[in-house]
């Protein structure tokens, strides 16, 4: 990886690399939660934990929606489909993602949910 | 397994086994302190079953170990009668279709709605 890829660019480099997607949309929700930064220092005011959040640095990317049309999902349970993509994105997840919210779908699924 | 999570791995089996349906959630089905978990509990207050709630955010060890027992990086996590269901999107989308409904009878959960 380069040092300047953005987690955004790294999602979508190991996402068609390995599945190969017919359509692949990346959404950085982080500004949504941007408010948490707030109140998590409110916890640590009053003596909690701050229940290990994800980076409040205010740089973004650690909310993401990803919507994933591939083939490789064919017979594949939902639970196995996301740990898919869980799996291809361990590191990202570890290092700042806070939080994947994952729509996997078939090339079958999305034309008939067309 | 890593032998350092033994011992929270036999009480997830427990509460999992012990209990119909239990939600690893962050906070508690009253005061749910992230949205995802939220929304999940919504969904289950809408089928009217009957859940245990285990707030991640005060077990450290529960809160890592659940994430390899159920080879799962992120909360929340629903179990039904000791089976992984998923997280907030499965969830929502398995009550959207009614397939969470369905579930539910299947494995003869009661459900007041």
């Amino acid at each position: 990886m380069s040092p300047s890829e953005t987690y955004y660019q790294r999602i979508e480099r190991k996402l068609t690399a390995a599945l190969a997607p017919l359509s692949l949309t990346i959404v950085d929700d982080s500004h949504r939660h941007a408010g948490h930064a707030d109140r998590i220092a409110a916890l640590k005011d009053a003596g909690n934990p701050t229940h290990g959040h994800a980076p409040t640095d205010g740089l973004g990317e650690t909310h993401f929606t990803v919507t994933i049309v591939s083939d490789h999902f064919a017979g594949q349970s939902r639970v196995a489909r996301q740990r898919m993509v869980y799996d291809l994105l361990q590191d990202e997840l570890r290092e700042r993602i806070h939080a994947l919210a994952l729509k996997t779908l078939t090339g079958e699924e999305a034309n008939a949910a067309r | 397994m890593s032998a350092i999570f033994a011992e929270a791995f036999a009480q997830i089996k427990n509460d999992i086994e012990s209990n119909d349906v239990v939600l690893y959630m962050k906070g508690t089905p009253m005061f749910p302190q992230c949205g995802f978990s939220a929304a999940v509990v919504q969904v289950l207050a809408q089928l009217g079953v009957t859940f245990k709630g285990v707030n991640i955010l005060e077990d450290d060890m529960i809160r890592s170990a659940i994430k390899e027992f159920s080879h799962w990086p992120t909360l929340p996590q629903l179990y039904v009668k000791g089976e992984f269901v998923g997280g907030c999107d499965i969830v929502r989308e398995m009550f959207a279709n009614g397939e969470l409904q369905q579930l539910m009878k299947d494995k003869g959960v009661p459900s007041s709605n």
